[in-house]
């Protein structure tokens, strides 16, 4: 009798572990669903490189280009402005931060990824936005790179923690080889440690950003939601994640509308699978 | 004189790999009832490979691959019975001391709770037995709620044997038991497996030939993977039928 | 001119710490902000009254209860769920090719955007489950959401206990799974339970994801059951912020500080349950 319990017990177990898989099935099942409908009525090639985003005109037009570009500037600006501090704050902490700072930092940057990325948006729609207006005396201060500048707040704490983890790993051996050929403390860090800790810094880069994608509620709000095609990192802006959020509520279910929101999403869901799964690659060639 | 003692263990063409590495090559023989085997030999020899064969810990290592049968008391342990009821019978004792971190009282109880003895009073009278029998009690009667693990590593190890004596196991396992232990436990261990040999066959792997001496009935000498040699105690130590158990025991190789 | 190296380091090294700093600073900043300007509207009533005035006035009760309930149940479908998955990951799986798809699942999952997830729980639960935006259908999005945190910090659990404990558990002939419900499990449990507080301190902040499943901007009563909708402290912040005209900003402020002191509160708790197990350890 026991034996017959246990043998479900560890059945039970087992279809668990294969849980995760049919979650990710699902979500790419619920997205192409409905988001593929859109594609017999407008073709794939209007909708990705479509330049004109405009769901309600009349006939409306549902080109993402708009948004892909709104998406990728927010990103590269946010990559610019996290991976030096993100990897300068990684170094700091492993190898230069005495023994008391180190624990206080790491504590400091945990709190600042435990931050609700509402709050920031908040916090970044009141404070951050008439800071930007004012500097580059702008029209509005919501553009896309007052959403950088949030974002790459956001993403730095996995930044940082990752890297930070890659950088101790470094085996102990290769820093004091180095220093006992006379280098330097930092040029051992440039030379030896960052070189060997690269795959996992590039995993780290790549899951930032990957975050950096995603995020929604922060840039809804801080980056203007100007759905046209933006010329300048100066302007506002609309993302794929924001475009989402915004619309959904006005739309028909059933709709054309409602299908291409869909089709955004399947479109991002495809954009972080790769980035996470090449980061994932990184991260498991390093572990060899 | 011939003794005819029933036969508790039979190894029959034991063939034990990892991966493409021969751990043990083409071993028989027998343990008797209620004896103990001493089993020395230098490292790699597969004293270790056979003794985790012996309870069927080697299952564990997916590496591991065996030909050949054991019979414990004539049926197939690993084709007529199942690992747990195997390792009820076969219990181990392990080199270096493993007390769960919970109190002296629930360790011991610990195997008897699993196979289903809920009665307080019961499980009372086994620790009791138990710690006895391994010479514990005198030292931690007063203390049986506290952590097992706030032991000395003597009488850690003697929880050990406790808590595998509480599960009323057949035969014993000993896997270098006494090799962190200092040379008063280590009389304290050897002197608790000569009380036990009236109830429990044992079998000790140890790199020191001087215990094997000392405790075992009948040795057997391990050598890269082959049983070389395998007789009563005295007559192995004093003249070995073999030229390398010989060159082992007078210390050309160790 | 060319500096020696030593005052190449002690720049780099300065310019460093200034990184550090700047990446630190903006969390003190803004929970000075928050407190500064949000800690006026705190008192009893803004927790424990009703929201009046088309959310101008009043208190925001209902969207702490909502975010409550709503945290509470997911856990409780993804812990069991992430526990398991763990188990089976550290203790039954062999090293082969489902095991590397099963982690590069778990991987994507951390990586989804949370509005996909939204759409994701729309599709699913909202309309293909016929749950209709209600609790019920909001809690299962964030539990999926949940469930590579709880999985992740759940392994390290596992894996923290040593093996020779196993080993010797199952040498007394106690079989594999009554052995990780009475050794491993109750060893592992401080980690598991570490990882499922941040879990829930990062699900109580999210807004994406019950924006289409669950939230309500305003509802006249709690809600009675989990089919029901509810309030939420995020999207109430979200809806205060920009679709309500004329709010006082201590009320934003104020709501942005509940939010924000649940999750630091939760997140403070789970440092301390893990500092206090690195203290504990037995072994």
């Amino acid at each position: 009798m026991r034996k017959f319990r246990e043998a479900i017990i560890e059945k039970t177990i087992l279809l668990n572990g294969f849980a995760c898989i049919l979650f990710v099935i699902l979500i790419f099942i619920f997205l192409a669903k409905d988001g593929l409908a859109l594609f017999k009525t407008i073709s794939i090639q209007d909708f990705l490189f479509g330049q004109i985003w405009s769901p309600l005109a009349e006939p409306p037009q549902f080109g993402i280009l708009p948004l892909f570009l709104g998406s990728l500037f927010v990103t590269i600006g946010a990559a610019v402005i996290s991976v030096p501090l993100g990897l300068a704050c990684a170094i700091f902490i492993g190898e230069i931060a005495p023994r008391w700072m180190r624990e206080t930092l790491k504590a400091g940057v945990e709190l600042l990824a435990a931050i609700p990325s509402i709050v920031i948006g908040f916090i970044g729609m009141a404070m951050l936005g008439p800071i930007v207006k004012n500097l580059f005396h702008l029209p509005t201060g919501l553009t896309a790179v007052t959403g950088s500048i949030a974002l790459a707040f956001m993403a730095i704490p996995t930044m940082v923690s990752i890297m930070e983890d890659a950088i101790t790993s470094v085996p102990r051996t290769y820093k004091e080889g180095s220093l006992a050929l006379g280098a330097t403390h930092w040029q051992t860090i440039y030379r030896v440690i960052i070189p060997a800790a690269s795959s996992g810094i590039v995993a780290a880069i790549m899951l930032g950003i990957g975050r950096v994608i995603g995020e929604t509620m922060a840039v809804m709000m801080l980056t203007g939601n100007a759905s046209v095609m933006p010329q300048t990192i100066l302007a506002p802006v609309r993302t794929l994640t924001a475009t989402i959020a915004a619309e959904m509520g006005e739309t028909v279910r059933g709709s054309e509308h409602y299908y291409s929101l869909f089709a955004i999403g399947l479109v991002l869901f495809g954009i972080t699978f790769l980035i996470n799964f090449l980061a994932d690659m990184a991260r498991h060639r390093k572990k060899k | 004189m011939v003794e005819l003692s029933p036969v508790k263990i039979a190894v029959e063409d034991l063939n034990i790999r990892y991966d493409d590495v021969w751990a043990l090559k083409d071993v028989n023989f027998s343990v008797k009832d209620k004896e103990i085997l001493g089993v020395i030999g230098p490292a790699n020899s597969g004293k270790t490979s056979f003794l985790r064969a012996l309870n069927r810990l080697n299952d564990l290592d997916l590496a591991c691959k065996m030909k050949g049968s054991i019979l414990l008391n004539g049926k197939d342990i690993n084709r007529e019975m199942d690992a747990e009821e195997v390792r009820k019978k076969v219990t181990m004792v392990f080199a270096l001391p493993i007390p769960l971190p919970m109190s002296i009282f629930d360790n011991v109880a610990y195997g008897p709770r699993r196979h289903g003895v809920k009665d307080k009073k019961k499980l009372e009278e086994i620790v009791e037995k138990s710690l006895k029998a391994s010479f514990l009690w005198e030292e931690v009667k007063d203390r049986l709620s506290s952590s097992g693990m706030k032991l000395s590593g003597g009488q850690q190890q003697r929880l050990c044997i406790a808590r595998t004596l509480a599960v009323e196991p057949e035969v014993i396992l000993y896997d270098e038991p006494c090799s962190g232990l200092d040379p008063i436990s280590t009389a304290k261990v050897e002197e608790a497996m000569r009380e036990l040999k009236s109830r429990y066959t044992q079998i000790l792997v140890t790199n020191n030939v001087k215990q094997a001496a000392r405790v075992g009935d009948r040795v057997a000498f391990f050598l890269m993977g082959e049983l070389v040699e395998i007789d009563e105690a005295q007559k192995l130590f004093t003249a070995p039928r073999d030229k390398r158990t010989n060159d082992y025991l007078t210390g050309r190789f160790g | 001119m060319k500096l020696r190296p030593q005052t190449k380091q002690k720049i780099a090294f300065t310019l460093l710490g200034v990184a550090a700093t700047i990446v630190i600073v903006p969390v003190i900043v803004i929970f000075v902000i928050l407190i500064q300007k949000g800690l006026p509207a705190i008192s009893w009533k803004f927790l424990t009254e009703m929201p009046r005035m088309g959310m101008r006035a009043g208190g925001i009760f209902p969207a702490i209860m909502g975010t409550l309930c709503l945290v509470a149940c997911a856990i409780s479908v993804a812990l069991p769920l992430g526990v398991l998955t763990a188990i089976y990951l550290v203790e039954y799986a062999k090293k082969n090719w489902w095991t590397r798809i099963i982690e590069i699942a778990i991987v994507n999952l951390a990586g989804v955007p949370s509005v996909v997830y939204g759409l994701f729980g729309l599709g699913l639960f909202v309309i293909f489950f016929h749950f209709g935006t209600s609790i019920l259908a909001g809690a299962l999005t964030l539990a999926i959401m949940e469930l590579p945190v709880i999985i992740t910090s759940s392994k390290e659990a596992l894996m923290s206990v040593p093996r020779s404990f196993r080993e010797a558990s199952l040498a007394l002939g106690v079989s594999k799974w009554e052995t990780i419900r009475c050794v491993v499990l109750p060893n592992a449990l401080p980690g598991i339970l570490t990882g499922s507080i941040l879990g829930v301190s990062r699900t109580a902040g999210e807004t994406a994801p019950i924006l289409f499943t669950v939230a309500a901007f305003y509802l006249p009563r709690l809600p009675q059951s989990i089919f029901d909708q509810c309030m939420a402290l995020p999207y109430h912040l979200y809806v205060l912020s920009t679709q309500v005209p004329n709010v006082k900003p201590a009320l934003q402020y104020g709501t942005a500080l509940v939010l924000v002191g649940m999750v630091f509160s939760l997140n403070l708790v789970a440092i301390i349950v893990r500092a206090h197990i690195r203290s504990k350890k037995q072994w």
